[in-house]
């Protein structure tokens, strides 16, 4: 996919499949469908024998649960290293402002406030460079209580208990837009209100409240009647920092070689959407790179039992 | 297991799929946003009016610029700023003040909160503890205040189970001190008058000509910032003298 038509597939639209492919892919495309079924299905018993990593999810459960202690000990320790909370902060001292909160706030108040901007930009910069939604993935509490309801709503799936009631994925585009407009006519952080990013954070470092009570609701109706029901179909701070990630270097890059085309990557997936070129003679070039809605997660690249997904940084191998 | 039925025409199970995807799009996406609009009642019912932290803007301003950061909560050494929560609607992570259980006794002396405020939203044009105007304080409840009836107290002045702080530079220039652990002994309750920060906000004055009438009666000036030191250490239950939140001089 281009990277217009991933765009419009992070805000809503069936992923296109692309027409031109490159010879190189035809030539491996045609290659694996000489390969007998029988065959295949030998080739994927004997890889899946090996056991499952969870490499990069432990790495990455480990950083979020660090960022968010360390908003929680700077307060409590009062060593001022991380002031504020994940919808703004000062981190040694230097203004840190997330982007979504910043954006309902200038909305809101219509004025230019330069420490905002400031910060802003700072956390534009870094989340440019670490892949935009990662932020999702590596910093956001309810990313993690949000994976752990997963969890349970895969559990109780599994054992026919709960069925997974999907939306349509353009539900969060027509949202974005909607509190854009709440927030820009009725001069209120709308958004704000209701954000279970704000509230985790905030409840974390200032202390429970009541409105946890709506965080949990949400958590509860995700395990019994939507899979992932809010970072796939609702959360605008995920397409904001999707933006982001259009235009950041680091990103999944697959592999069309090795693969299998077996679809564990896409089981696992918080946006299986990004994966379309992992099913079988979908790949438009024989490494492609994940579009902008991947929260660059590495779950694919744990789940992946043929190493065709891994991390990359766009450019690198170029500059080593 | 029966022989599926033929398809009669082509499909339409994909057709389907996506109308009921959309149903409950608009059908959750509509309740999403139906929560959020519910912030509005708690703020144009004006259920909870809340003594903002120095420096705060117009209300509804303040609502719109406040970040919800809580940077205001962290700075301040008597913690007496806190978050609002669900049930303040839009004012959710909003700071405030409850002055009777922890007033701004302005201890940090350059207003820290404004200084640490990212959006502005406690405006950075305020840099003397005397500018801040968050409310007036008024006598409420006149037969309750002890200098009206010539009374003295002995002992702390909300009781040994209170838990605010207090700075009282007699003891410590910079840290502020539990009230429970400081006994006050004086023979006219002046307490509003002597633990007020602004110079000349409060004064004491005269109930009668008679030079033997000990009474004295609290009076407001203009100087009053309404920082709500006042309506802390008032000893009386319910305070006699209390903040108006966001009344200004001369409002009525």
């Amino acid at each position: 996919m281009g990277a217009i038509d991933s765009l419009k597939a992070m805000l809503g639209a069936e992923p296109r499949r692309t027409i031109g492919v490159t010879q190189d892919a035809v030539a491996i495309h045609e290659a694996k469908r000489q390969v007998k079924g029988a065959q295949r299905a030998k080739e994927i018993k004997a890889l899946h024998s090996g056991n499952k990593s969870h490499k990069w999810r432990n790495i990455r459960w480990t950083t979020l649960i660090v960022i968010n202690l360390l908003f929680v000990v700077s307060f409590r320790l009062d060593i001022q290293l991380v002031e504020g909370a994940l919808t703004a902060s000062r981190v040694v001292g230097f203004h840190f402002a997330d982007l979504n909160s910043s954006l309902q706030v200038m909305l809101a108040y219509k004025h230019i406030l330069i420490n905002l901007v400031i910060g802003t930009v700072t956390v534009l910069l870094l989340w440019l460079l670490f892949g935009g939604r990662s932020f999702c993935s590596w910093t956001c509490p309810y990313h993690l209580l949000a994976e752990l309801a997963e969890m349970l709503h895969l559990w109780l799936a599994e054992r026919k208990l709960v069925l997974n009631y999907p939306l349509h994925r353009g539900t969060r585009t027509v949202l974005y837009v909607i509190f854009v407009l709440l927030a820009l006519v009725s001069g209120y952080t709308v958004y704000e209100s209701i954000s279970p990013t704000g509230i985790l954070s905030r409840a974390l470092i200032y202390g429970p409240g009541l409105a946890l009570v709506w965080v949990g609701g949400l958590l509860v109706y995700e395990v019994f009647f939507i899979r992932r029901m809010w970072c796939r179909y609702i959360c605008p701070i995920g397409l904001t920092y999707g933006f982001v990630g259009a235009i950041s270097p680091v990103r999944v890059q697959y592999e069309l070689t090795n693969c299998l085309h077996e679809g564990d990557c896409r089981k696992v997936c918080l946006v299986p959407h990004v994966l379309e070129c992992t099913k079988k003679s979908y790949a438009e070039d024989v490494k492609v790179a994940i579009g902008p809605d991947c929260t660059r997660c590495g779950a694919c690249v744990d789940a992946c039992p043929t190493g065709s997904l891994k991390f990359d940084i766009k450019g690198l191998n170029k500059l080593l | 297991m029966s022989e599926p039925h033929p398809q009669p025409q082509a499909k339409p199970v994909f057709t389907q799929k996506t109308r009921r995807e959309i149903m409950r799009s608009v059908a959750l996406g509509g309740a999403v946003v139906g929560a959020s609009l519910f912030g509005f009642f708690p703020v144009l019912k004006k259920w909870m009016p809340r003594l903002r932290p120095p420096g705060a803007i117009d209300e509804n301003e303040f609502l719109a610029a406040c970040i919800k950061c809580g940077q205001c909560v962290q700075v301040c050494p008597v913690e007496a700023i806190r978050l609002g929560d669900l049930d303040e609607g839009f004012g959710v992570g909003v700071p405030y003040i409850n002055a009777r259980d922890q007033a701004c006794d302005f201890s940090c002396d350059a207003v820290q909160c404004v200084l640490a405020c990212p959006t502005e939203a406690l405006a950075h044009d305020i840099d003397k503890k005397e500018q801040v105007r968050m409310g007036l304080a008024r006598l409420d409840k006149p037969n309750l205040c002890l200098a009206r009836q010539g009374k003295g107290l002995k002992g702390p002045a909300r009781g040994r189970g209170f838990k605010g702080l207090h700075r009282i530079e007699s003891i410590d220039r910079w840290k502020p001190v539990k009230m429970a652990k400081y006994d006050y002994d004086i023979e006219l309750c002046d307490l509003c008058l002597r633990e007020c920060p602004i110079d000349k906000a409060i004064t004491l004055e005269p109930m009668s000509d008679d030079p033997s009438d000990k009474r004295r009666t609290p009076v407001v000036h203009q100087a009053c910032t309404g920082c709500g030191m006042c309506e802390m250490i008032c000893p009386t239950e319910p305070a006699a003298i209390v903040i108006d939140i966001r009344r200004r001089w001369g409002d009525v």
